[in-house]
């Protein structure tokens, strides 16, 4: 699997072919079954998601078809990424290659998960949605242009839809807030600061 | 809003920054790893393409999944193995100090710790487990993190957090013999419940405190999670010192007495303000049993299990799961009813002092026919220097097995297990369903000295009662101020 690097920082845009994957209520369950949960990292989820899914199927899920190889939008239709609140299923939907959803609506703790790993959801009714899901379905080499600010997808032919996306999950993707360890890496001068009048860490010299 | 507290004064002095959104960079200290919440931490770092920040800050140890009879390695469970030769590959890889098997430095992360001298008062401490408010004992601010905190720890050495209230447990009086810490902490998390504390940190105080020893101090603070509160601490005094000198992490020399002056003058001053203050008399605090499925279900071992009518509506539904899962009717006596198996260990019972006051009720005595008890030592020091003692024969000869160091059947995630409905007498810290490695397996959770009194009787007993029989002539847990076994130079 040829996958990118994960985000860091600031999410502007998502750039890539989509995949579809039709149907509602689709649980984390389903997206990561519970006996891939017992891991020491989460380096094996990407080739496991789905894994049931794609077993019954026998190559013809969509994430077996070679068209949607390298794919990084997902679209889905209502309540995508409910039951458990693993952290396990958005972590091997990126790991796999998903950088950006579109869907007529996410579970509230998937998207939250989602959000932490810098993974955008994106909204739009259900006809956009399946109007949406047929095009990728007829041109499934069509690359895509996901802009987080306008919340609008672009596809290479001149093609636009409009998207929702609350405004602070977006404030929270363009300015880089979702990302605790990217804040926190920003501020060493003042760790270093910081750890200077700490007296333990400096003999207990109080000067 | 509290003001003064040694909380308000460890907070400031580690605050790096203000985040957006409210909350505040805090500088950690001293950040402890083991071998289950960090494996996904270190590789979301390398994902990341980071590297790990302050390596000397960070200490590790094993304790969670090793077994207790063989240490030899490879393990004979498979993804054991492979968790702890991924913590090993993780600390050379970062150059991070590992306390491993047979280093005589290894143990239960919250054990270890305390014993090395490395949690000192005024530090933040983090580590992805939850008691890790045991470290609050010396007058640390110590919390519990979930993997993706630790993953931020490693890259930053600190943490995005939200300031908690200060609530002051103030203890009046002194626990009776037979008493112990952990009859205290059962008996304040049965009265202010166990989401009592949310959103609290618990400074304890008050005569009944200050009398403590180091261990039982954190006895005390391991279980503040239990009651809700992320972090609980006890202000530095006197036998926080005695505890620390000469211990080979603590300053020495000079810097000695600098530490003890800067330590002292973190406490909670008089003019202090609290957010919340709640009151106790120790000395009206029974020996504790949880007769329930969470830790706030507690009793004294002279009652019986509350009945519906007497409890508070809001608590009716899940002491009625309780009723059903412990099979416990309502109404009948605690004492009396019969064990199967008697676990004494863990971070918040398995150290020299817990030991002793097991074994001062085991000498002379047997397990009863038909029970299966083990001690499990809290650290390799804990154990050698228990067998310098003679614990192990002692408890050898009362027919408990004596095991090697590790979590073992606290959490069950290595081979020692209840199986099916066994019911166990436990001094370990929570008595959820399925806790103890059988899906229906029930944990009674009490001090030490009551789990062996259990033992010998073969049911929950009144260890006062057994205390004051002639076999056995120690009442309260003796003062711990042994040497530390070790000498070697600190390497964090
Ligand atoms: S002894 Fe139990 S509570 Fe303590 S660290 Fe180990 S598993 Fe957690």
């Amino acid at each position: 699997m040829n996958v990118p690097s994960f985000p860091i920082g600031p999410v502007r845009s998502v750039e890539g072919t989509a995949v579809v994957l039709s149907g509602d209520d689709i649980d984390t369950d389903r997206i990561i079954p519970a006996r891939f949960l017992k891991c020491v990292t989460f380096g094996g989820l990407g080739e496991q998601v789905f894994a049931d899914d794609r077993l019954e199927r026998g190559g013809a899920h969509p994430f077996d078809l070679p068209e949607h190889q390298g794919a990084r939008i997902l679209l889905v239709n209502r309540n995508f990424g409910c039951g458990s609140s693993r952290e396990h299923a958005p972590q091997a939907l990126m790991r796999w290659g998903i950088r950006a959803l579109l869907g007529e609506s996410f579970a509230e703790i998937f998207f939250g998960n989602c959000l932490a790993l810098g993974i955008p959801c994106l909204q739009a009714p259900h006809g956009r949605i399946k109007a949406l899901q047929s095009f990728v379905e007829a041109n499934p080499s069509t690359a895509f242009r996901l802009e987080v600010d306008a919340a609008r997808l672009h596809s290479g032919d001149g093609q636009a839809w409009p998207l929702d996306l609350a405004p602070g999950p977006r404030q929270m993707l363009l300015s880089g807030q979702w990302d605790a360890t990217g804040q926190l890496v920003s501020h060493d001068r003042e760790l270093l600061d910081t750890a200077a009048r700490l007296p333990y860490l400096n003999a207990f010299s109080t000067d | 809003m509290s003001a003064g507290t040694l909380y308000d004064k460890v907070w400031e002095l580690h605050r790096v920054a203000d985040l957006p959104g409210g909350s505040t960079q805090l500088f950690i200290g001293l950040h402890l790893i083991h071998e289950v919440t960090s494996p996904q931490a270190f590789a979301a770092l390398r994902d990341l393409g980071l590297g790990v920040r302050h390596p000397e800050r960070s200490v590790a140890t094993v304790d969670h999944i090793v077994p207790t009879t063989s240490q030899a390695r490879p393990f004979a469970d498979s993804l054991a193995e492979a968790m702890l030769q991924s913590l090993e590959r993780n600390c050379a890889e970062h150059g991070i100090t590992l306390h491993g098997l047979g280093s005589g430095r290894q143990g239960i992360v919250h054990v270890i710790a305390p014993e090395l001298g490395l949690t000192q008062p005024g530090m933040t401490v983090a580590c992805g487990d939850s008691h890790t408010s045991t470290h609050g004992a010396f007058g640390a601010i110590a919390f519990g993190i979930g993997t993706s905190q630790v993953r931020d720890v490693l890259a930053s050495q600190s943490l995005s957090m939200n300031k908690l209230k200060v609530r002051r447990i103030w203890v009046d009086g002194q626990l009776q013999g037979g008493v112990y810490a952990k009859d205290l902490i059962l008996h304040i998390i049965r009265t202010l419940g166990v989401k009592g504390g949310v959103g609290f940190a618990y400074e304890f105080a008050g005569p009944a405190i200050e009398a403590l020893s180091m261990e039982e101090r954190m006895t005390l603070c391991n279980m503040a999670i239990e009651g809700g509160a992320r972090c609980g601490y006890v202000n530095p005094d006197a036998t926080t010192f005695a505890y620390l000198q000469g211990r080979p992490c603590a300053p020495a020399g000079e810097a000695w007495q600098r530490a003890v002056a800067w330590w002292s003058g973190l406490a909670s001053g008089p003019e202090a303000s609290f957010d919340d203050e709640v009151r106790f008399d120790a000395t009206a605090i029974a020996p504790t049993v949880t007769w329930g499925i969470t830790p706030g279900q507690g009793i004294g071992v002279d009652e019986a299990v509350p009945t519906p009518e007497q409890l508070d509506a809001d608590e009716r539904p899940i002491a009625a799961e309780a009723y059903r899962y412990m099979d416990l009717q309502p109404g009948i006596p605690i004492a009396g009813v019969p064990i199967d198996v008697c676990f004494i260990g863990s971070c918040t019972n398995g150290r020299l002092s817990d030991l002793r006051a097991a074994a001062a009720v085991a000498r002379g005595r047997h397990v009863a026919e038909g029970i299966r008890a083990f001690v499990v030592p809290g650290s390799e020091q804990v154990a050698r220097a228990a067998e310098a003692e003679g614990l192990d024969q002692l408890f050898r000869a009362a027919g408990f097995e004596w095991r090697e160091p590790g979590c073992s059947m606290c959490l069950a995630m290595n081979p020692d297990r209840l199986e099916g409905r066994q019911i166990s007498a436990s001094s370990s810290n929570r008595n959820f369903k399925g806790r103890q490695g059988s899906a229906s397996g029930r944990t009674l959770l009490m001090s030490p000295a009551m789990v062996a009194a259990a033992a010998v009787s073969g049911h929950v007993a009144d260890v006062r009662r057994l205390l004051a029989a002639p076999t056995s002539p120690v009442g309260t847990a003796p003062e711990v101020l042994s040497e530390p076994v070790l000498s070697a130079a600190c390497q964090p």
